[in-house]
């Protein structure tokens, strides 16, 4: 620890910086993300040279740079690839009380993995490989909420 | 092709809750490495500074230091990521012939704020921040899925925690030295499955600076037990989003390391000693099963077997690692200072013996997105 503090009374500033942003989504994220608000439908795209279907759909392929311009409609149902229970609180930046579970879907049809909140099993059950299905909220708005959570598939 | 060497390291302890100001620390490493390395600021051409501006909590967090580094009048230039990054821009612009003299310098406070809201706030503002993923759960996702592939156990990488913060008893510097064991580990409270307490490293306050210099001029300015080489260096990236890479996959380091061995002109066999970056047990293992020091999956059983124990075959982080202090964008620079303390022989209680050639690891980005590879050597 600092030996300064034996002469000098420490004084210590508190901060907090807010500064309000408007991002546009772009025109990609920007139609997945109408589709899901609109016909509560997650869309995927395809790459015209290597035929990966990326979720979220991107402009290009990450791996051939290709533009994709191929839609798919995906049936909203996957496999659970990994999990997490979070058990810690993070107030302020968990939107969720813990115990409450993360998953990364491989949903059926795409070949990348969606992020999201894992629902409608006791946490201890959950368990990776499980089959899953896309939950879609009554009041959608445009954004990534529009998908709830994935649950397990009876 | 020039060589770099490294002519000067300046290292604070690290510890959580420093007192001095972001400038203090700076001043404080920068001093330390010029006495190190026996020359003034004068002699010094050109900087790369690295900081990161939501830690700092202001913008051009690496302008904010130019007087502390002793950038007035000089070329400088900074890095927004690991140290490890910063170092390889310094030693790039060395070799492009321009300068002779660079010093590297990062600093970080890990205490001052929130890891969890600034960790969330690399996310994608477009798609998955709003979920409140941050570095300690996106981890979990990756130890959970690099768990079950190769059915590892949590027992398994707890023996990481014990042995780092063992061997963070012999570094003076460190700051969680603890005698702990697997159980203490197991018992340590949950924070995201499967990674408890014990498994994640904690904010760490601290700054580090390395001086490179061209051959020329680090004979000039140099004597021969003062000089470490950077023999070879990789860089790869891997892909952004979480759910585009298998998480339980090292492409990205493979390729790093490929490169940074074919430059030095070595294999991993040759290695004495690494400091890799382990900023949650598992990572150890998975970075060590991509730099080739084992097969993929392997890890945990040669930890067993005390293959990366400070008197095995091949030390692993001999100065506690990452558990034992990390000072985000400080922490791969610390693990090059900690290879050239080591290759200079001053590395005191935790000297490993004969050490000849060392490794040294950073990562930017969740879960390892990506990976510098250094090579050093006597
Ligand atoms: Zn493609």
């Amino acid at each position: 620890m600092a030996d300064w503090k034996d002469e000098v009374e420490e004084i210590v500033f508190d901060g907090k910086i807010c500064v309000p942003y408007s991002w546009t989504v772009g025109s990609t994220l920007s139609k997945w993300y109408g589709m899901m608000r609109d016909n509560a439908e997650i869309w995927a795209n395809r790459c015209p040279s290597c035929e990966m279907v990326f979720v979220p759909p991107r402009k290009k392929c990450i791996y051939c740079y290709k533009d994709m311009n191929d839609w798919v409609k995906l049936a909203g149902t996957g496999v659970l690839e990994t999990y997490t229970v979070v058990q810690h609180p993070e107030p302020g930046v968990y939107p969720k009380e813990p115990p409450f579970v993360y998953g990364i879907v491989k949903m059926d049809g795409a070949d990348t993995g969606l992020v999201h909140f894992i629902e409608g099993v006791e946490p201890d059950k959950v368990k990776s490989g499980m089959r899953v299905e896309a939950v879609m909220s009554k009041e959608r708005e445009g954004n990534f909420m529009d998908i709830e959570c994935f649950r397990p598939i009876e | 092709m020039d060589r770099v060497a490294v002519i000067g390291v300046g290292q604070t302890k690290y510890e959580k809750g420093k007192r001095e100001t972001f400038s203090e620390l700076v001043y404080e490493v920068v001093t330390r490495a010029l006495e190190d390395a026996g020359i003034t600021i004068d002699d010094v051409d050109n900087i790369v500074s690295v900081s990161s501006d939501f830690w700092d909590g202001r913008t051009i967090s690496s302008m904010a230091i130019q007087d502390a580094v002793g950038a007035f009048g000089k070329d400088i230039t900074t890095v927004e990521g690991d140290g490890t990054f910063g170092a390889m821009y310094g030693a790039m612009r060395i070799l492009s012939g321009n300068f002779g003299v660079g010093l590297i310098v990062a600093h970080h406070k890990g205490t001052e704020s929130s890891m969890s809201g600034i960790t969330n706030t690399s996310f994608d503002p477009l798609v998955e921040r709003r979920l409140g993923l941050d570095a300690v759960t996106s981890a979990a996702l990756q130890a959970r899925r690099y768990m079950d592939r190769w059915g590892i156990l949590e027992e398994q990488i707890a023996p990481v925690s014990v042995k780092n913060h063992g061997n963070a008893k012999r570094n003076p510097l460190a700051m969680l030295p603890m005698d702990i064991t697997v159980e203490d580990v197991m018992n340590s409270p949950m924070i995201s499955t499967p990674l408890k307490k014990l498994d994640c490293s904690a904010p760490t306050d601290g700054a580090c600076a390395l001086i490179l210099a061209a051959q020329h001029e680090a004979k000039q300015l140099s004597t021969h037990d003062k000089r470490v080489w950077l023999n070879g260096v990789g860089h790869c990236s891997d892909a952004f989003h979480l759910g585009d890479r298998d998480l339980s996959d090292t492409r990205a380091l493979k390729e790093a390391a490929r490169t940074a061995y074919a430059m030095a002109g070595l294999e991993p066999s040759d290695i004495d000693l690494a400091e890799v970056y382990d900023a949650f047990t598992y990572m150890e293992l998975m970075w060590l099963e991509g730099l080739g020091f084992c097969d993929d999956g392997m890890g945990a059983e040669y930890l067993e077997r005390g293959v990366f124990d400070f008197g095995g075959k091949l030390p692993v982080n001999p100065s506690g690692g990452r558990l034992s202090a990390n000072p985000v964008q400080v922490a791969g620079l610390a693990c090059m200072a900690e290879c050239v303390l080591q290759l200079r022989e001053e590395a005191g209680e935790r000297q490993v013996e004969g050490a000849k050639t060392a490794l040294a690891h950073g990562i930017n980005g969740m879960c390892g997105q990506a990976h510098c590879v250094w090579i050093l050597g006597k």
